[in-house]
């Protein structure tokens, strides 16, 4: 029984379509990757899936039809989204950013003690910066709090968009193992990642994606030795036809 | 220019800057968490003080039928649950005014919450379904709403000067009324209730964290609109105390909201609408720098006010580029 | 068809037998005036004024102070109130034009205040509140303008004068200009307009209208205070333009029509509806614009344009500009870049890049997300000043020049996301890239002497459609095109601004692939012609096929360079897209 299920996503931008019926199933404890090259369409699933673009098609979450429900109400279901680009609060300090994680499910700081103590043994680093502000941090911090701020939201399905962008090699070896971590210890993950090959070693099954439309799926393992996967990044395929 | 003049200048000054410095706290917040500038917060400030009035002579005054007209328009536009905080606040507001009627106590009461009441509504109804829009038109917006609100207030007191009595009567030292003390005190106390709320509560943190990021916001489960709204709250609520102090000291009438808003508004701009301490400061500043021009060439106290923007937004086009990115 | 606005000249004497209407006709031909002053303003240039009667108030006090006080004739007057109107535009604009957003209009508040203030307290200099009377009416070939009849031909006149003048402004360079200005700044600087000195020269001619509306308020009245010249008055006229429609000349004139009537018909309505007197008007100018920026944001001229009949304006004929064909040896570098640097906080965006980019051919730069591409572009092409590192183009060096700068030497480009302008047509969207090789300024723009010069830039947009396969559809609104089209549309404008080098950012996103294959076969060609081309894209496919040469980027280095094939092999390439891994 999938915990998440969606089944022919499509979503738009005014006339544009960016998303073709897409569909995919994932169980808990699952991770998802979806990957392809860019514009691709894979940040847009995820702005469907969360009601942030307009979107057609069914999701059921935990057998729940919800597409179209707000962020909000998604968040309160368990799928909490780590956005491109992080969307911190660059003035307010670490400890801040991810207490206001917790936000909706206690507001008294001294109730979200415990999910803060479990944030900082998952990122020693965060808890050494904890009175800074989120703006002075470097990148790969910026995405660990990213992170650690979603998990303060105690996710069912932890959604998470590009986390290896502008990160340094070393860093994004760091925040994969964390994912690592994360689900041995059963936290259901979708990934979207341009990084296929890194995105490959963590998840369970990979999705392709390519003009809004899934172009192959299957294991990761069996995606990892695919030729299609190494076309959809180097163009190795059929030659543009001369003008 | 002796001593004594000094000290009165400087009391003066504090006093009246300490208010602008108030003002321009509630404008930069809202600023921030809404892209509002709220123009009409000289007549929110007012319309305390007016109404307080009205309701020590035993009357109903027509800003308790503007807030009401507002709240129906709140809540026809509100769905499903929303539609209970209009309702309700509206109901126990007309209730208040009924009893409050010649009872000062009450009377206080009353006009502190039908400026909030009336503060959050204009959020509601006007500001809110303009959320895609530019600063500009959000601007035009509220300039609209200040001439409008200014207008209402003439229709609703007249041209008169009102002065409520003062709740301490007498002086302290020559120049420093016990009033006065009492605004002093009363900034001082917001200030640390301000800073104590945005610097330890959760409900703070996320305040600003809806102004600094909406889509982080959004996706942690804080909504802008009611961001938006507290965030009106508090400027009302700082503005209708503030109406309140002052009204014994300066006098309350229809047109005197509107300066005093600008010069909240000449403060905030000298923090580029975005820093509180400098907002703050700058307002003591305006209000020394009143004190000092009133002193020695009265009529032309405000335009010289005014003119003090010049090297403010002159320091703040340095920092912005001439192609915008 | 636009000379239709003469009928406006009847009016007087429709009205003949009503002095009390010929007043109003005179304050609406006046009020239009400042409406349309902000029509150029906030409706071609963008920028938001609450200080127009202030520009009002100087051009009425200038002349009132050298007719009452010196004696002099009011057509001296005339001068010293236009150019004092002028002079306090230069001051304000000088100042706040290069502000963000909405710095300008707070500014303009606070100006507007501080005057009106300064003129109700200089009592020596202008009566203080009681003001300045007994000005002498203006005399016209020998007839006094004393009579309200007698006046509304000479302000409806003028009126029309002006509409016809800002019609001028409207189809020529400068009023596409603005009108790119006023939505995308970094895309009209991209073909030549300097944003300042535009935006200051918009603000002047916009001062100096409402000063000329100012004096002729005088003279008629033949009273000045500073009543007419205050806050509210300057946001009565907004309301009026924004109501009516701030972004055409019809509309601002609706707006001043309806309102002037309204603000009669309010203030007999108003204290009888309340039981008592005063000036309630501005409750109603309030709601008004409350009501009309939520349900008609555009204003109502928009709800009536609908059911006019349009007009065709037909198709250019005339002879084009003379086009440069791209000329010099293939092969010769255009363009260099040394060593180019740019960082971000602490983050290096572009971490020393170097490379040529020869004339004809075309050269794609790809890499990861992230990796710098965009960035380059933007110290290239002058948006972004680098911390370090050199751009040469032509041989000239181009480092630290701002955009529009680096246009006018020959270099043009093109964005991620179309920056084009929807309300305009697309043969007016391609007209824009024409800025830099045309010349006329307002002078001859208002006055109508531009036609010649206009006419070959139209016809030098439409010649650069049909090379990209557009021209049928010059006269649509450019909002009507298909994503494929609008990235034509943007190569289009570059082809008609001349320049040789032409940088693509990401121009097959979001193309499908018949889109995609018109696409490349056009850049071909254009390199075939001796045009240069360097893009960015993530359309392995296209890029691998239409490029001669790759250079590849990955956390602001470069990493490779070569042919596409040499490219495709290289290890470090692959492992950059794919992962870590060496590939064996």
């Amino acid at each position: 029984m999938s915990l998440l299920s969606v089944q022919g996503l499509t979503v738009r931008y005014g006339p544009l379509e960016a998303v073709r019926e897409v569909s995919f199933s994932l169980r808990e404890g699952e991770a998802l990757t979806l990957i392809g090259p860019n514009g691709a369409g894979k940040t847009s699933v995820l702005r469907g899936l969360l009601g942030l673009a307009q979107a057609e098609g069914k999701v059921f979450l935990d057998g729940e039809e919800v597409r179209g429900r707000s962020p909000e109400a998604l968040l309160s279901r368990g799928l909490v989204l780590v956005p491109e680009g992080r969307a911190l609060f660059p003035g307010l300090s670490v400890e801040d950013n991810l207490l206001l994680g917790g936000f909706t499910r206690f507001r008294r700081r001294e109730a979200l003690r415990p999910d803060l103590e479990r944030i900082y043994a998952l990122f020693p680093r965060l808890l050494e910066r904890r009175k800074q502000p989120a703006g002075t941090l470097s990148g790969g911090e910026q995405q660990m709090l990213a992170i650690g701020r979603a998990l303060m939201a105690r996710p069912r399905i932890l959604l998470l968009d590009e986390p290896s962008l502008g990160l340094a090699p070393l860093m994004v070896r760091e925040i994969y193992r964390i994912l690592g971590e994360l689900k041995r210890g059963g936290t259901t993950l979708l990934l979207v990642e341009q990084n296929a090959k890194v995105a490959l070693s963590l998840a369970d099954r990979g999705l392709v994606l390519e003009a809004g439309e899934v172009v192959l799926a299957g294991p990761a393992e069996a995606l990892r030795q695919d030729p299609k996967v190494v076309e959809a990044y180097l163009g190795l395929s059929r030659e543009v036809e001369e003008g | 220019m002796d001593a004594t003049i000094l000290s009165f200048l400087l009391l003066d000054g504090l006093q009246n800057g300490v208010i602008y410095g108030l003002l321009a706290l509630s404008l930069v917040l809202v600023f921030a968490v809404t892209r509002v500038i709220l123009v009409p917060i000289g007549e929110l400030l007012m319309f305390a003080p007016l109404s307080l009035v009205w309701l020590l002579e035993g009357k109903l005054p027509g800003t308790l039928w503007l807030a009401l007209a507002l709240g129906g328009a709140w809540a026809l536009m509100a769905r499903g649950r929303g539609v209970l905080l209009p309702l309700a606040g509206g109901v126990g507001l007309f209730l208040l005014f009924l009893l409050a009627k010649g009872v000062p106590p009450l009377a206080y009461l009353a006009a502190v919450l039908l400026v909030v009441y009336l503060g959050v509504a204009t959020y509601r109804v006007f500001f809110q379904p303009m959320r895609g829009a530019t600063v500009l038109s959000l601007l035009i917006m509220a300039v609209g709403l200040h001439v409008a609100y200014q207008g209402l207030g003439l229709v609703f007191f007249g041209p008169e000067q009102f002065r409520p009595a003062p709740l301490l009567a007498g002086e302290v030292v020559v120049g420093l009324s016990w009033q006065g003390v009492l605004v002093l005190l009363f900034a001082a106390l917001s200030l640390m209730v301000l800073y104590l709320f945005f610097r330890f509560s959760l409900f703070g943190k996320a305040l600003l964290a809806a102004a600094e990021n909406r889509l982080g916001a959004r996706l942690l489960g804080i909504h802008p609109e009611e961001a938006g709204m507290v965030a009106f709250g508090i400027a009302s609520l700082l503005a209708a105390f503030s109406g309140l102090l002052l009204a014994p000291l300066i006098n309350a009438a229809y047109f005197m909201g509107f300066m005093l808003g600008l010069k909240g508004f000449v403060a905030a701009i000298l923090g580029g609408l975005a820093s509180y301490p400098v907002a703050f400061l700058g307002a003591l500043l305006v209000g020394f720098f009143e004190s000092f021009t009133s002193f020695y060439a009265s009529a032309y106290k405000e335009a010289l006010v005014f003119l003090l923007l010049v090297p403010a937004l002159f320091y703040q086009s340095l920092r912005a580029r001439a192609v915008e990115e | 068809m636009r000379y239709l606005w003469f009928l406006l000249l009847l009016l007087p004497l429709a009205l003949f037998p009503f002095p009390y209407y010929l007043t109003l006709l005179n304050f609406f031909a006046l009020s239009a005036m400042v409406a349309l002053s902000l029509y150029v303003l906030t409706g071609l240039a963008g920028m938001t004024s609450f200080a127009q009667a202030a520009f009002m108030g100087m051009g009425a006090y200038a002349t009132a102070l050298l007719t009452v006080k010196v004696g002099l004739s009011p057509w001296l007057g005339l001068g010293a109130g236009l150019l004092s109107a002028l002079l306090l535009a230069l001051l304000l604009g000088a100042l706040t034009v290069r502000l963000k957003g909405h710095f300008l209009p707070l500014s303009t508040i606070a100006w507007q205040v501080a005057l009106y203030i300064l003129a109700g307290n200089l009592v020596g200099l202008t009566g203080g509140h009681t003001g300045l009377t007994d000005l002498p009416p203006i005399h016209l070939f020998g007839i006094s303008l004393d009579t309200g009849f007698r006046y509304a031909f000479l302000t409806l006149f003028l009126l029309v004068l002006l509409v016809l003048a800002l019609y001028n402004l409207r189809q020529s360079r400068i009023g596409r200009a603005l009108l790119a200005l006023r939505g995308d700044a970094l895309a009209a600087a991209s073909f030549g307009v300097d944003p300042a000195a535009l935006r200051l020269k918009a603000f002047l001619l916009s001062g100096v209208i409402a000063g000329l509306a100012g004096f002729l308020y005088a003279h008629f009245l033949r009273f000045v205070n500073p009543t007419p010249f205050s806050l509210e008055a300057s946001i009565k006229y907004l309301v009026m333009a924004v109501a009516g429609g701030v972004g055409s000349i019809p509309g601002v004139m609706l707006g001043a029509a309806f309102f002037t009537g309204l603000e009669d018909w309010l203030k007999d309505l108003l204290p009888l509806l309340l039981g008592r007197q005063g000036n309630y008007e501005t409750i109603g100018y309030g709601l008004i614009l409350a009501l009309i920026l939520i349900l008609a944001p555009k204003g109502l001229w928009p709800m009536v344009e609908r059911y006019l009949p349009s007009r065709d304006p037909g198709l250019p004929k005339a002879e084009p500009l003379p086009l440069k064909s791209p000329d010099g040896p293939r092969g010769e570098v255009v363009l260099e870049v040394q060593g180019l640097q740019k960082s971000f906080g602490g983050l290096m965006a572009v971490a020393g890049v170097s490379f040529d980019l020869r004339r004809g051919e075309i050269l794609a730069l790809i890499g990861p997300n992230g990796a710098g591409k965009t960035t380059l572009f933007n110290l290239i092409t002058g948006t972004l000043v680098p911390d370090g590192g050199r751009v040469f183009l032509f041989g000239r060096e181009v480092t630290c020049l701002p955009p529009h700068r680096v246009h006018l030497l020959g270099l043009g480009r093109t964005f991620q996301h179309p920056h084009l302008f929807p309300e305009l047509t697309v043969l007016e969207n391609a007209a824009l890239g024409t800025f830099a090789r045309t010349r006329a300024g307002f002078p001859q723009v208002l006055l109508g002497l531009h036609r010649r010069e206009e006419e070959r830039a139209l016809a030098t947009a439409y010649g650069a459609l049909r090379r990209v396969g557009l021209e049928s559809l010059a006269l649509e609104r450019a909002e009507r095109l298909s994503v494929g089209q609008q990235r034509l549309l943007e190569i289009a404008r570059l082809l008609a601004s001349g320049a040789e080098v032409l940088l693509l950012d990401e121009p097959a996103a979001g193309l499908r692939a018949q889109e995609k294959r018109e696409l490349a076969s056009l850049l071909r060609s254009l390199a075939r012609e001796g045009y240069t081309v360097l893009i960015v894209d993530h359309d392995m496919d296209l890029i691998m096929g239409l490029a001669d040469r790759v250079v590849v980027m990955n956390y602001g280095e470069k990493i490779a360079e070569g042919t596409p094939k040499e490219v495709q092999r290289n290890p470090l390439v692959r492992a950059a897209y794919l992962g870590e891994e060496e590939v064996a």
